[in-house]
């Protein structure tokens, strides 16, 4: 029988929650790494057992860890558990050195961006908000940063290559940081097309590369938001999140600041599928894994306040690919209910009936296994939830 | 012998319990006790100072004999005590955060 392993990132840790296809009973893994921010995990749909993990703390910096026995033991790559040096003696575990490219030969200039004062700052790294591995080779994997960058690692994460054709391409005095920084956290690998790559960054919108990140170009046409002064700009959205569904590649949605957005010609224009959502406010959107039609979002109050609206959690399901939407509120508290869902929080298992997860603010991981039509929390009390990933296992 | 202290947090990542002591072939710095460091628990590159500038992260210090040597030159050699391993040399997470 299938099996289900979500991946947990929260505020203190990170969680391994597996059960079997029926997706009742749960076994709770963790806390891994306690203590320590674990932005992102995520398995290589390659080798399911290789999972990386992105761990974080404003005291020492940027970790990265990965697991090869689907998240039973854990090591920094290039540092095997036990094992510090080369057998030379040559230090290795560099893998938490993310450096912007600024070399003559294939780096971009080191601009500056707008701060939140609107004077221009330099980049710094921060942190790693989001690795996603690729589709076809397990030691080949991408990091999305703060400050917004995208790096791509081939030997399994011990050393990381900034495509600086994203921060280079000319629109970076213009990104700036939204309230979480200004941090890269959306990346779309296009099964079909190894070329294509989708990134978003809040405050600077989505891009697209269709040459394997070498040269990328801003895909905002449609967005409109009020807070930056020019409404239309081609750069300067604040986009949470972006989802596609890997058999429709050039239709994309999107969760901007305010508005749902989508795309059909992989995202060289957008138009908005709000429609009757009580809010479009809102961090997180994904697709159901077998209709690519079908796309779920979770409405927050508003842009001051980070909770789902009149105290209730609902998610919300569109069949028509948006516009008219449907509330999913069985099993889901309907008062007195104020968490929020983060951008990565939400994520779908490809067992035949669809299961999605989505992780709350509050510490709780909720899991539907019939594509939402009903919910049970898997934990409730847990720290609070950064990410969610989900590996659908033979 | 120089003992060093780390804060939990880099303890599990080094993999170690407990004071952490090492050799040096040079007089302790607080640049040589760190390039030791690392050279022994390079899973520790990145936590304590940055990779390439080799400046102190903004939330720790270092301490010595009930003093705060965090501001000092990389270059000032540590008190006797610490290069006699009587006193560990102290690296500290500031307090701060929940």
């Amino acid at each position: 029988m299938s099996k289900v392993r979500v991946l947990v990132g929260t505020k203190k840790g990170a969680f391994i929650l597996s059960a079997d296809g029926k997706r009742e009973k749960w076994e709770v893994s963790g806390p891994h790494f306690a203590g320590w921010e674990i932005y992102h995990l995520k398995g290589s749909p390659v080798d399911p057992n290789r999972i990386y993990c992105s761990q974080t703390s404003g005291w020492f910096g940027q970790i990265i860890q990965r697991s090869d026995d689907g998240g039973k033991t854990w090591f920094q790559p290039g540092t095997p558990p036990g094992e510090t040096k080369t057998p030379d003696g040559t230090p290795k575990g560099e893998s938490n050195k993310f450096k912007y490219d600024v070399s003559k030969e294939t780096g971009a200039p080191l601009t500056t961006h707008q701060f939140y004062d609107g004077t221009q700052h330099p980049w710094e790294f921060k942190r790693v908000w989001h690795l996603e591995p690729s589709h076809t080779d397990p030691n080949v994997v991408y990091a999305g940063v703060e400050d917004a960058a995208l790096f791509k690692s081939t030997d399994g994460g011990q050393n990381w290559r900034e495509l600086s054709g994203l921060r280079g391409h000319g629109t970076g005095p213009q990104w700036q940081p939204g309230a979480g920084g200004m941090c890269l956290h959306t990346i779309i690998l296009d099964k079909k097309n190894p070329n294509r790559i989708y990134i978003a960054i809040s405050a600077a919108g989505a891009f697209r590369s269709d040459d394997a990140g070498k040269t990328w170009k801003p895909i905002n046409q449609g967005l409109v938001s009020q807070f930056i002064p020019d409404p239309n700009a081609e750069v300067g959205h604040c986009v949470h999140h972006v989802a596609m569904h890997p058999s429709k590649p050039d239709t994309l949605f999107m969760q901007k600041h305010w508005d749902v957005m989508r795309s059909d010609n992989a995202g060289d224009r957008w138009h908005e599928v709000s429609g009757n959502l009580p809010t479009d406010f809102g961090f997180v959107i994904d697709v159901h894994a077998h209709e690519p039609e079908t796309i779920y979002v979770a409405p927050i109050k508003s842009d001051g306040e980070h909770f789902v609206p009149e105290g209730k959690l609902r998610i919300y399901r569109s069949k028509s690919g948006g516009n008219e939407w449907e509330a999913l509120t069985k099993g889901l508290p309907q008062s007195d209910c104020y968490v929020n869902i983060l951008r990565d929080a939400m994520a779908v298992d490809s067992l035949d009936s669809c299961g999605v997860y989505f992780g709350t603010s509050g510490g709780q991981v909720y899991a539907s296994s019939n594509a939402g039509d009903s919910w049970a929390p898997i934990v409730r009390d847990l720290p609070g939830v950064l990410s969610v990933e989900v590996q659908t296992l033979p | 012998m120089i003992r060093v202290v780390l804060p939990a947090h880099l303890r599990t990542l080094a993999h170690v319990n407990g004071e952490v002591t090492l050799e040096l072939a040079v007089p302790p710095t607080v640049r040589s006790v760190l390039d030791e460091l690392e050279a022994r628990y390079p899973m520790l590159c990145g936590t304590i100072r940055d990779h390439d500038t080799l400046q102190r992260r903004a939330f720790l210090r270092f301490f010595a004999c009930a003093e705060d040597l965090s501001h000092e030159s990389p270059d000032t050699l540590l008190p006797p005590e610490v290069a006699a391993g009587t006193e560990p040399f102290l690296i500290i997470g500031a307090i701060a955060g929940g």
